[in-house]
């Protein structure tokens, strides 16, 4: 599972989960499809600028979100995120689960006319590995003992014992070994003209301003029907969302004040297509397990009943979202629908807290054990509003069972170094985007306590350790989710986390472009098979 | 006159000095390091991957040795490569910055000084009157607005709703195929809302400055003399009054040297301007220090050479400092 500390909004992360086009009342009839027809370009925004477009060596949203047009892995997710093949024809997994058989496709053309086979797959292997290469991705392929390949079409990949993560992990983009080999990557000027195997060619760099690419005409899976992809850089998300008004980009996501408030004119609805499902990602509120106040699981079951999920839901996302019970995501196989978590009830929380030996009041209305008041101070990063107005909501509702929380704002940096790190913190509200395979094993394994390690608010289970070792040694899908489905009760029980909420990823795209298919993927998948018919195409030449 | 800009010259060296070992040791008082912005909290980042990534940027060495590794390089212009994932010339990030915020601060500069002199100039002469208070109020209005509340502002109304003008960028989509004028035509319309907001933002300064040491000029005896002699009052005041009151003007005019290259982090994000405050910005959140440490530098230098210009420049201008010696 790919985890990734999420602290500002992603932008235009579109291969998200779990789909359904919103439909608000007094929406304009749809558009007849039109005929397909190739052409025009599509413009999209980004808040950062790419960095190398060498998806290896990068670690930004904004050069994946380029490179993801340029180059494809040996599998990919499909629109109903099963793995599929990509570059791999097919692959076996042999009965031990220690191998993994890739059939490579055959006729594949790098972009400048060089055929695609198991040497770039070796090379990129490689380089990944090399202690040379400043990667963050070489992690992954830790456990791989061996990759060989006995033909060019071939590529067969040992494991010391199964990894069910693995066959996500060969989703990593292949690099061309016959422009690379040999020459130092971090130098390498496909950084910024890169060569790849995708649906997409680069064609332009401006510093700072744009990134265009174009339709790839030999693609294997067949010509994508948009002529050009252009990424404005745009700083901004105000000014994004203004150019989205003015024209100047066809396709952002919404904030929920935004998907709900600005965007609901019929001038607006005429022009754009929005589109609203989940997304990878959940917010919550974690406890430092080591402190003294939340070492108790009975106080932690009372602070999960004062809070009010459906609250934040409404009230900071405005409804554009669900609230959250355990580290998956509604609708994923991981998920599991049947979790009782304690429910909003602020009675039972004071009960809790009482048999906790909470049970008195000083002067303030505050609970006191001990002579020494419940006090804690909350933290979460700067430059998130969502975030501080969660915060704000559960300040007002623990008060109201006698707890007192502050609340205080830290810039990343420190946040991560003063705090995370030095374990210098009582309680924090952040979230965590999720990747599509169901492992937790870095965010909840007990072996992921140290510094700089993931598990930092300390949880200890050795039956959810158990059962995380065992989801991830085994390809078989049912057995797995036997394993998810039980950590999550175990959580639901523990409470170490109070689990938040999901929000929604609300995207919107001009309503020239035809072909957009919500599915569980999101929308993005089948990027090729958009399309403008002719009459409505805006950029022509 | 040539002993005093020698030793001005000579000056400037173990300033520059000073001022990059205290920014760099600031810099490095920042939490957070380069491998940590690309990597925290990312699980696939072991110990042993971060050891690794720390030794390629050689932030393992004491920060005296970096210090100094760093000043060799810089003796020898080179400004080292960037720690981006991009790991390009630090120089080359900024030559191609350089022009844009150049070019529109010289714009803004140019719009600037010529609406703030007459400004202040017609304030002065026309005191206390009804002008006097519409323009100050006016220039004030102007400091006092937020920069990126008024761009917001225009963009919705001159972008989204009349559509008169484009609302971001240096230049629309297809612009690369036209040719020049229409290009440059292109990139006008484009110009017109950052420069009017960014010198609309800085008239007061100048202009305020401009209006108090014609004021003061206006009350000397030579004034009073020139008048006496019975010169028309455009003459008192444009010649006579002008040339005297414009002379700190000139140092002002010094000081706003480095600017030029310094551009404004919240105007160029808001625009999508890819000038120099957007790459300082995002050099400093990345803890980029090879970068922010050559845009520094750079600034330092403009900003002494700026300060020296002035000094001549005012030496020049204003006869009491050349012979000032002697």
């Amino acid at each position: 599972m790919t985890f990734r500390w999420i602290h500002t909004v992603l932008p235009l992360l579109l291969l998200l989960v779990g789909c359904s086009v919103a439909d608000p009342p007094g929406s304009p009839p749809p558009r007849s499809s039109g005929t397909v027809a190739n052409g025009d370009t599509i413009v999209t925004g980004s808040i950062g600028e790419a960095s190398t477009l060498i998806p290896l060596l990068a670690s930004d949203a904004a050069s994946h979100a380029i490179a993801g047009y340029i180059y494809n892995g040996l599998v990919k997710y499909d629109k109903e995120l099963n793995l599929v093949g990509d570059l791999a024809q097919s692959w076996e997994v042999s009965p031990d689960g220690q191998v993994i058989t890739f059939h490579l496709r055959r006729g594949v053309k790098w972009q400048d006319g060089h055929e695609f086979t198991s040497r770039d797959v070796l090379y990129t292997y490689r380089v990944t590995i090399d202690p040379k290469t400043p990667t963050s991705y070489a992690e992954d392929f830790k456990q791989v003992k061996k990759v060989e390949s006995p033909d060019p079409y071939t590529i067969r990949v040992i494991y010391d014992h199964p990894f069910a993560p693995a066959l996500a992990s060969w989703g990593t983009s292949i690099l061309p070994a016959h422009l690379l080999e040999g020459k130092d990557i971090t130098r390498s000027e496909l950084a910024r003209r890169p060569v790849g195997t995708g649906p997409y060619k680069f064609k332009e760099w401006v510093a700072g301003q744009k990134i265009t690419l174009e339709a790839y005409e030999g693609y294997f899976e067949g010509r994508p029907h948009l002529e050009r992809v252009v990424d404005r850089l745009i700083p901004d998300s105000s000014t994004m969302y203004m150019e989205l008004k003015a024209g100047g980009i066809d396709m952002m996501n919404l904030t929920p004040v935004q998907f709900q408030r600005q965007t609901v004119g019929i001038s607006f609805l005429e022009r754009f297509n929005k589109y609203r499902y989940p997304a990878s990602s959940y917010v919550y509120l974690g406890y430092n397990l080591s402190n003294p106040l939340f070492s108790d699981v009975r106080v932690r079951r009372a602070l999960t009943h004062a809070i009010n999920k459906e609250e934040l839901v409404q009230g900071v996302l405005l409804g554009m979202g669900q609230s959250a019970k355990g580290p998956y995501k509604p609708g994923s196989w991981g998920w599991n629908p049947n979790i009782q978590d304690p429910v909003y009830d602020p009675a039972a929380a004071r009960e809790l807290l009482a048999q906790a030996g909470w049970n008195h009041t000083d002067g303030d209305g505050i609970l006191v054990k001990g002579g020494k008041p419940f006090r804690f101070t909350v933290l979460t990063n700067q430059g998130n509003a969502e975030r501080l107005k969660t915060a704000q909501i559960i300040q007002q509702r623990l008060r109201a069972v006698g707890i007192e929380m502050k609340i205080r704002v830290i810039e990343w940096a420190s946040f991560i170094t003063h705090f995370i790190d030095t374990r210098n913190f009582e309680a924090v509200i952040l979230g965590w985007s999720l990747g599509q395979d169901p492992d937790i094993f870095d965010v909840w394994h007990s072996s992921k306590t140290g510094k700089k390690e993931l598990n930092f608010i300390g949880y200890r289970n050795e039956e959810v350790d158990r059962l995380i070792v065992a989801g991830r040694g085994t390809f078989d899908q049912k057995e797995r989710q036997r394993c998810y489905w039980r950590i999550q009760e175990i959580l639901a029980r523990d409470q170490p986390y109070t689990f938040l909420y999901v929000p929604d990823a609300l995207p919107t795209v001009s309503s020239r472009f035809r072909g957009i298919v919500p599915a569980p993927a999101g929308i993005s998948y089948d990027f090729i098979h958009w399309y403008v018919p002719k009459g409505e195409q805006k950029y022509t030449q | 006159m040539a002993i005093y800009l020698l030793k001005r010259i000579a000056l400037l060296l173990p300033l520059l000095l000073g001022i990059t070992l205290i920014t760099f040791t600031v810099i490095h008082l920042a939490p957070g390091e380069p491998v940590e912005m690309q990597t925290s909290m990312s699980p696939k980042i072991t110990a042993e991957t971060r050891q690794r990534l720390r030794e390629y940027y050689g932030l393992d060495k004491p920060l005296y040795v970096q210090y100094g590794l760093w000043l060799g390089r810089l003796a020898t212009l080179d400004f080292g490569r960037s720690f981006a994932p991009d790991n390009r010339p630090v120089l080359d990030k900024i030559k191609e910055r350089i022009p844009v915020t150049l070019s529109l601060n010289l714009m803004a500069m140019i719009v600037e000084f010529g609406l703030a002199l007459p400004i202040g100039i017609l304030a002065a002469v026309r005191r206390n009157t009804l002008l006097d208070k519409g323009l100050t109020l006016f220039v004030f209005l102007g400091f006092a607005i937020p920069t990126f509340w008024l761009a917001l502002l225009l963009m919705y109304f001159f972008g989204v709703k009349l559509e008169w003008l484009p609302v971001s960028g240096l230049h629309s989509l297809g612009s690369e195929r036209l040719s020049f004028v229409p290009w440059l035509l292109d990139m006008a319309r484009h110009l017109i809302l950052p420069v009017g907001v960014a010198s609309f933002g800085s008239l007061a300064g100048l202009s305020r400055y401009t209006r108090s040491t014609m004021l003061e000029v206006i009350g000397q005896d030579y004034i009073t003399t020139a008048r006496a002699k019975g010169l028309p009052e455009r003459v008192v005041i444009l010649k006579h009054a002008l040339r005297n009151a414009l002379l700190p003007v000139i140092t002002l005019l010094g000081f706003s040297l480095p600017g030029l290259i310094g551009g404004s982090v919240i105007f160029e994000t808001i625009f999508a301007i890819p000038g120099m405050g957007q790459l300082f910005f995002m050099g400093v959140m990345a803890r980029d220090y090879p970068l922010v440490m050559g845009i520094l530098v750079i600034g330092a230098g403009l900003t002494l050479v700026g300060n020296l210009l002035a000094d001549l420049c005012y030496a020049l201008a204003d006869p009491r400092i050349r012979h000032g010696g002697r």
